[in-house]
């Protein structure tokens, strides 16, 4: 029980994940009037702007500091410069991101020197320009949002007096679920400093006049002032050390470090709704007690559906294990648990469920869709929860998708999926079990006659 | 200009049709940080080819250039479906160090040996142009070895713009359709149809209306195309050209060496599609095809005719923007708003060309503005300046169109409805109906 693949290979047969400047680009847009560049040639913020803009249904303005043949074999210094000049023009940021690409860090571009000397020789002092390492080669898009953040947080964080805030450390979750943990962090009364916070800058409101720059995310002061929070709480379990802010928070600055995983499932509320308590040592309000209460009425309602179900989840590490963790929760065994990335860590974390479960559980870390459809099938999963990519696995398997994570980009409302938190979990295992319930009324007739139905006048005249 | 724009180096790309014809700055690199809305060499190459259905097309490079065109044009195929999986060699860290030669090579033997396949493009992206790995020796011996066509695609994304890559393309088309004997080709009485990716299945709708006119379709570059099809391409008498900014290049090169003579046609609205059909049997110039012709196109002008009439009614008052890949597309959408009665005010493109802006700044009236690789603020900016109502865009361009209370026609690589011939221009009208008239906009205004 419990196997797990970790694959050489040659060929990648559609991609499970994306690339690390596309996943570094989400932090940015999280920061109080930030922009992003990317150091490389045209293409790769156009792709990026495409996906993001069509999980969000929104504006995403990336810019590209355009490398073109000369850039590439004489160096992209000059391009880079025009790029924050143009960027500073149009958008007046408050901070910029400059991402590298494959192109820019196998040209062996030093841009975390060129954006220091950009910024002296503009005679720039108050707008932090803060460089990210990103090559597409160097990992995948969760490496890549990860990594950004910790940059964001060595290059802006000062030494400061203590205060009684939390730091919270977001993964790539959609700004629902952002909106409900701060639902939930006021309920507490618990002061939180949210980083990234894309609540409002991927999900913004239609009004006039438009900006350019949406308003809200989390603000450079806060960000300035991690360093003397009260505790981190980083919804990271699965991230590498070197790539975890968090653990960077904790060394630097003293700052405990709790790695929780994202709070979906009543287990994983749980341990964080008891972690903010031991941290403030504020009791948990009884409306939320009321929502947990609910959330385990919803887990009644549907068991027996449930317990039908076996899943395949893929996708982002984070997610991955927070959703396997929820199957398990409540019967929808899954078969398959796959990531596109490198990552060690979620069969190890996962461990004793899979343990305990009563069919084998599979683990594919580096899978592609290839391997994560051939193991579905092997395993008879019937039912898929994971991103948009996964309908390849509903067209080609017939396995019903529930869409959740990034990209969203075949159905709209990415943006709105809420799934953390009791409320979230409930709606989110609504969302799961009338997928299986919506399967099952769909087949039932006709599998029962596949399978039961004979024709006794035929048999009898021999024709069977 | 009233205002200049925050970027000065972008003022010769911004015109204002006055009389004074204004030459425009195009087909050049996009300026750094401008936020350009262009893609890349590889993005040109990839969604022209990717429509071959049997092919492998297998990107030698990192996973997000495999990741984020997979599946890419939404073309629809009649038979093979290979083309619809992403194949990547995923190059790693180690790979970028020593060289990918060893692992492309091995995923060409590990695909050919899955998929059985006759035919595969390897497309090259930035990093193999910069680690230099030698992309046409591997795709020989993988060639030599499989004995099917493994054809390099030369797309790494910096050496130019989008137009680049489809130029790329077409020199990966011209190899695969060179026959081993080129004086030997007889032609046939057919045509290619070249600019056209069967987009909810355009290409057989065109198909359709040809075959009622007597004239049969040899092969489509590339949508729903197949090897053997492509194979036979030299054969045919006339290459139709829809989308002049990818396939141009290629029909000259094929009247060239074949002396297949070519025409540029559009079936985007009534009038174009109209004068293309005619066009195409003027061109075949038998009388009967002629005949036949033109009682297709009698019945299907009077069935849609009045169709196209009653929305005009609805959309009075109403001013467009457009800004969209090619030249010759946006060419087409002035004459087809035209048709329904709105006015464009702002055009551009990303890739046009000077003889294709010429032809836009005669077509558009006074006071129209025309830009070239626009930007979001620039978009923003003169879509309120002119009082657009409708934008014609793609994927990028929605947020930002209905953010400013603007509507938005999608005319991009995933929309799932046919805008080509006849049937194409009533669903145009439907669309521009569906968001000017819906009632969505009575909360915001």
């Amino acid at each position: 029980m419990g196997l797990e693949t970790t694959n050489y290979r040659n060929v990648n047969e559609n991609p499970c994940s994306m690339c690390m400047p596309m996943g570094a680009i989400l932090p940015f847009k999280g920061i109080e009037q930030a922009m992003v560049i990317l150091h490389g040639s045209q293409g790769c913020s156009t792709y990026m702007r495409r996906h993001i803009a069509e999980h969000f249904n929104e504006p995403v303005d990336v810019g590209s500091s355009s490398l073109n043949e000369k850039g590439t074999v004489y160096g992209g210094e000059g391009n880079l410069k025009k790029a924050l000049d143009n960027i500073i023009k149009v958008y007046e940021p408050k901070m910029i991101g400059v991402l590298t690409t494959c192109l820019a860090e196998t040209i062996g571009e030093d841009v975390r020197r060129i954006t220091i000397d950009y910024a002296k020789e503009r005679g720039i002092t108050d707008l932090p320009i803060v460089s990210v390492p990103t090559p597409g080669y160097g990992g995948n898009h969760p490496e890549g949002y990860f990594l950004a953040v910790r940059n964001i947080v060595e290059a802006l964080t000062e030494k400061t007096t203590p205060h009684q805030k939390v730091n919270i450390i977001i993964p790539n979750i959609s700004p629902a679920d952002i909106r409900e943990l701060k639902r939930i962090l006021n309920l507490m009364e618990v002061e939180y400093i949210l980083l990234p916070d894309i609540s409002d800058t991927l999900d913004r409101p239609y009004e006039k006049p438009y900006t350019k720059i949406a308003k809200g995310g989390t603000k450079i002061a806060d960000i300035k002032a991690m360093g003397g929070a009260v505790a981190t709480i980083q919804m990271g379990i699965t991230v590498a050390d070197e790539l975890s802010p968090g653990k960077y928070l904790a060394d630097a600055y003293g700052v405990p470090l709790y790695n929780l995983p994202i709070p979906i499932g009543i287990e994983n509320t749980d341990l964080l709704m008891n972690k903010l308590s031991e941290i403030t040592g504020k009791s948990c309000p009884d409306n939320i007690k009321d929502e947990r209460g609910r959330l385990l009425d919803t887990m009644i309602d549907s068991h027996k559906y449930n317990f039908q179900g076996r899943s395949v989840v893929f996708g982002e590490p984070e997610l991955v294990y927070a959703v396997a963790k929820t199957c398990f929760e409540n019967g929808i065994y899954p078969l398959v648990i796959a990531s596109g990335s490198k990552n060690d860590k979620i069969r190890q974390l996962l461990s004793a469920e899979i343990e305990l479960s009563p069919e084998p559980v599979e683990v594919l870390n580096e899978a592609d869709f290839m391997q994560i459809r051939a193991s579905s099938r092997k395993a008879g999963v019937n039912i898929a929860i994971g991103h948009s990519d996964g309908r390849y696995l509903t067209e080609k398997e017939g396995i019903p998708l529930v869409r959740l994570g990034f990209p969203i980009h075949d159905r709209v409302g990415g943006q709105r999926l809420l799934s953390i938190g009791y409320t979230g979990t409930a709606m989110l295992l609504d969302r799961i079990t009338n997928t299986l319930l919506e399967n099952k009324y769909k087949t039932y007739r006709s599998v029962m006659k596949k399978k039961y139905f004979r024709d006794s006048n035929k048999r009898i005249a021999g024709e069977s | 200009m009233e205002a200049a724009l925050a970027i000065t180096e972008r003022n010769d790309s911004i015109a204002k049709k006055g009389r004074q014809k204004a030459q425009i700055k195009c087909d050049t690199d996009s300026v750094a940080g401008c936020v350009s809305q262009r893609a890349c060499v590889f993005c040109g190459a990839r969604v022209v080819l990717n429509p071959i259905t049997d092919a492998i097309h297998l990107v030698h490079g990192p996973i997000g250039c495999a990741s984020y065109t997979w599946d890419i044009r939404g073309s629809l195929s009649s038979g093979a479906e290979l083309y619809r999986n992403s194949f990547s060699t995923d190059l790693k860290e180690q790979d970028v160090i020593f060289g990918g030669e060893k692992k492309l090579a091995k995923a060409i033997d590990e695909l050919v040996e899955k998929y059985h396949s006759k035919l595969v493009f390897v497309y090259s992206t930035c990093i193999v142009g910069v680690i230099g790995d030698d992309l046409d020796a591997v795709c020989k011996a993988a060639s030599q070895k499989h004995g099917i066509e493994v054809i390099p695609v030369q797309s790494s994304g910096f050496i130019g713009n989008k137009s680049a890559g489809y130029r790329a393309a077409c020199d990966a088309l011209l190899r695969l359709i060179t026959p081993a004997e080129p004086k030997k080709i007889k032609h046939n009485n057919s045509i290619n149809y070249l600019g056209d990716f069967n987009l909810a299945g355009e290409a057989w709708i065109i198909r359709n209306y040809l075959h009622e006119m007597g004239v049969e379709v040899n092969a489509v570059f590339t949508g729903d195309s197949s090897y053997a099809e492509l194979k036979t391409a030299p054969a045919a008498s006339l290459n139709i050209i829809q989308c002049a900014g990818s396939m141009a290049y290629l029909a000259e090169r094929m009247e060239s060496l074949y002396d297949i003579p070519y025409l540029r046609v559009s079936f985007l609205g009534l009038e174009d599609t109209v004068s293309s059909l005619r066009q195409i049997a003027l061109a075949l110039g038998d009388a009967d095809v002629i005949a036949r012709t033109e009682e297709l196109i009698a019945r299907e002008s009077a069935l849609i005719e009045p169709i196209l009439a009653s929305y005009r009614e609805k959309f009075n008052g109403k001013k467009a923007a457009v800004y969209v890949g090619g030249g010759f597309k946006a060419i087409s959408l002035i004459k087809q708003f035209r048709e329904i009665g709105i006015e464009v005010v702002m055009i551009g493109t990303q890739t046009g060309r000077q003889e294709e802006y010429d032809t836009i700044n005669e077509l558009v009236d006074e006071g129209t503005i025309i830009l070239d690789d626009a930007n979001p603020a620039e978009l923003e900016r003169f879509m309120v300046e002119q009082g657009a109502n409708i934008l014609v865009g793609g994927v990028k361009e929605r947020p930002l169109a209905y953010k400013l209370g603007v509507c938005f026609i999608d005319h991009n690589h995933d929309r799932k409805h046919p805008l080509s011939g006849f049937v194409g221009a009533v669903n145009f009208a439907k669309e521009v109906y569906s968001t000017v008239c819906s009632p969505v906009w009575n909360f915001v205004r």
